[in-house]
């Protein structure tokens, strides 16, 4: 336990420093912050729940609309603003900007958990790959649609209110760096709470067969729902944030991105570990960390590499890092290992 | 919103018939796509990227001045590699496992195909000129180009031409076997393998020849598949598996649905339209299911 605590404080104070210490990798960062965020909340349904939806894209996108919405409509008419394509005809005060900025996280977290609880229900009651493919008509029908809606833009895109001039260049990255980062720790305190807890067994349940957990006189369709709510509530936050970050959205290329960072989200969990509360940070890490690498080398040729990553990964890596570590040290996660019963199932295999 | 297709008649002949011959191509991709779901019990989420590329081969031949509609024949016999090496670098190992896992690994092979395509041929939006003129009916009030009806009357060919094949052949026999039970019909002598590698041949096969006609009769772009595979799965979860008339018909339903959409909500939301229907479908499913508690899975 003084270990973990040890480890945990050790984390938050390298979070808290990063900045400083790597000051030219600030966007990188909140970047990651954010992908963090979403490989999170994506395992609470993949991992956990053992419902592998495509469809966290919807509340990431419809986060970033929402925020971005706010903290204009606020101040300035929308349909204007949009109509000018983000002309510096309304500036932001840096007061309206913060104003701004904190309603509209606030609505773009509570509307699409919202949604989650009113499409919740007869989304999920879907199985396996009909859940799959259902979510994922949802993330592609919405970036469709919202290409087609005047007031945020439509297909020539929204631009975000531009950061005001406070405090100099570096503080557009602080700032952004600092929201996603708080964003992370309140993911993750929220998961490692709930992972704790009997809601944790109960998808779990859910996961290993649905039937059964019902026959058990469990709500599966309760939990599902609130499972899924929480999902919606992170990955909208995630989407605002990333929304101000990039400071402009796009229907399908930034806000509903299901090529990119709707299968993000499924590979870093995968990568990292499904079912495991470290696996999607380390696979969001890694994840990150080999696209920024390597992405720039490959000048155009990433969607390729996109692709044949994502067939490796899910052909010969599909229990993830932590997965792979489990079998290598079983010890330290826990599990008592009989050593003849460990040596018979390998001659099994 | 614009009614106008309920205010002049004649618009709507024109797009209910437009939406059946274009539901006949539908259908014959979704006919792909119901043989290798119930053989190898696989979604390909590459399908409607198989279609493109076959379109693609059309469009070469096109532009090296060959007619157009030659690529029904070639397309389909390249893309029967095409397929059969797909299978045997990726599709074989993702067969007997989880569902999720296949979905996920042709969702890569999609990306995948899409990018080659993009590097390949351009991210312009093409089309092969079959140059087959127009049909004009009732007093030029419906206008039906030559190549769509041309288009529909190929597919039908094909599809019934693969209907004998699939009653006749040897293979044919070993793939309906298959599809019936993997494991018995290997004890009685059946190389699965091989006949999931040509399963997975005769789909893309199918994909190149609607394809061609695509190309043909619409426009292809790079980024157009997924679209094509989300109708296939739709009319395939519609009709059920190994339902052949009723693949046929829930095709030229989703057909005369898209133009109807089309007309009614205009062009931009035609692709969304067609996404919402997949979800509405799928929640209509999930209700009947629910209702009699006979969840599939």
């Amino acid at each position: 336990m003084n270990k973990n605590l040890i480890l945990y404080a050790a984390i938050l104070v390298f979070g808290l420093a990063a900045p400083f210490i790597f000051p030219a990798f600030k966007v990188q960062l909140s970047i990651l912050c954010v992908l963090i965020v979403l490989a999170l909340t994506w395992n609470i349904q993949g991992g956990e729940m053992g419902y592998n939806t495509f469809g966290n894209i919807l509340f990431y996108g419809l986060g970033m609309y929402l925020c971005a919405s706010v903290q204009v409509g606020m101040f300035f008419p929308l349909a204007e603003w949009t109509e000018s394509g983000g002309e510096k005809t309304f500036v932001h005060t840096p007061t309206q900007f913060f104003q701004g900025m904190a309603v509209g996280l606030v609505v773009a977290a509570v509307v699409p958990t919202i949604v989650a609880g009113l499409i919740g229900y007869s989304i999920l009651g879907l199985r396996g790959h009909y859940f799959a493919i259902c979510t994922l008509g949802l993330g592609v029908a919405a970036g469709e649609i919202s290409g087609g809606i005047e007031i945020i833009g439509a297909g020539q895109g929204f631009t975000t209110p531009p950061f005001p001039d406070v405090g100099g260049l570096e503080s557009r990255g602080e700032f952004f760096y600092f929201l996603s980062f708080m964003a992370v720790v309140l993911t993750f305190i929220t998961v490692k709470s709930i992972y704790s807890t009997r809601f944790k067994l109960i998808l779990n349940a859910i996961r290993d067969n649905e039937d059964k957990a019902e026959a058990m006189g469990i709500q599966t369709m309760k939990y599902k729902i609130i499972g899924w709510m929480i999902s919606a509530f992170f990955c909208g936050l995630a989407g605002g944030i990333m929304g101000g970050l990039v400071g402009y959205i796009d229907s399908t290329d930034v806000a509903f991105d299901g090529r990119e960072m709707g299968v993000f989200m499924v590979l870093m969990a995968i990568l990292g570990g499904k079912g495991t509360l470290w696996g999607p940070v380390i696979g969001a890490t890694v994840f990150h960390i080999f696209k920024e690498g390597f992405w720039t080398f490959f000048l155009g040729w990433q969607y390729v590499a996109l692709g044949v990553l994502i067939v490796v990964i899910v052909i010969y890596f599909p229990e993830g890092i932590m997965g792979w570590l489990r079998e290598k040290y079983p010890e330290r996660f826990g599990e008592v290992v009989d050593e003849a019963d460990r040596k018979a199932q390998v001659e099994l295999k | 919103m614009d009614f106008m297709v309920f205010q002049y008649p004649m618009i709507s002949v024109q797009a209910c018939l437009d939406g059946i011959l274009l539901g006949i191509l539908f259908a014959l991709i979704a006919y792909g796509m119901a043989l290798q779901w119930g053989v190898m019990n696989i979604i390909n989420i590459a399908q409607g990227d198989l279609v493109i590329l076959g379109g693609y081969i059309a469009y070469f031949m096109y532009l090296y001045g060959i007619h157009p509609a030659w690529g029904v024949i070639v397309a389909p016999i390249i893309m029967y590699f095409v397929g059969v090496g797909l299978y045997k670098l990726v599709i074989n190992k993702v067969v007997d496992r989880d569902l999720f896992i296949s979905i996920l690994a042709t969702f890569g092979i999609s990306i995948l195909f899409m990018q080659l395509m993009n590097f390949a041929f351009g991210a312009d939006v093409v089309l092969a000129n079959s140059g087959y003129g127009t049909t004009f009916l009732f007093d030029s009030a419906v206008v039906l180009p030559n190549s769509k009806i041309f288009s529909a009357f190929i597919s039908i060919l094909f599809a019934i031409c693969l209907v004998i094949y699939m009653k006749k052949s040897k293979l044919g026999r070993a793939i309906r076997a298959t599809a019936q039970n993997a494991r018995a019909a290997k004890i009685l002598g059946v190389d699965t393998e091989k006949v999931y590698a040509a399963t997975f041949g005769i789909n893309a096969a199918l994909c190149g020849v609607a394809g061609a006609l695509i190309s043909i009769t619409f426009t292809i772009h790079p980024y157009m598949g997924l679209p094509y595979t989300i109708r296939s799965f739709m009319i395939v979860i519609v009709a059920g598996l190994g339902n052949l008339p009723g693949v046929a018909l829930s095709g030229m339903g989703l057909g005369v649905f898209e133009e109807f959409a089309d007309y009614i909500l205009g062009t931009e939301f035609r692709i969304g339209a067609v996404f919402l229907l997949l979800v509405l479908i799928l929640v209509y499913r999930r209700f009947k299911l629910s209702r009699k508690r006979e969840y599939l899975k």
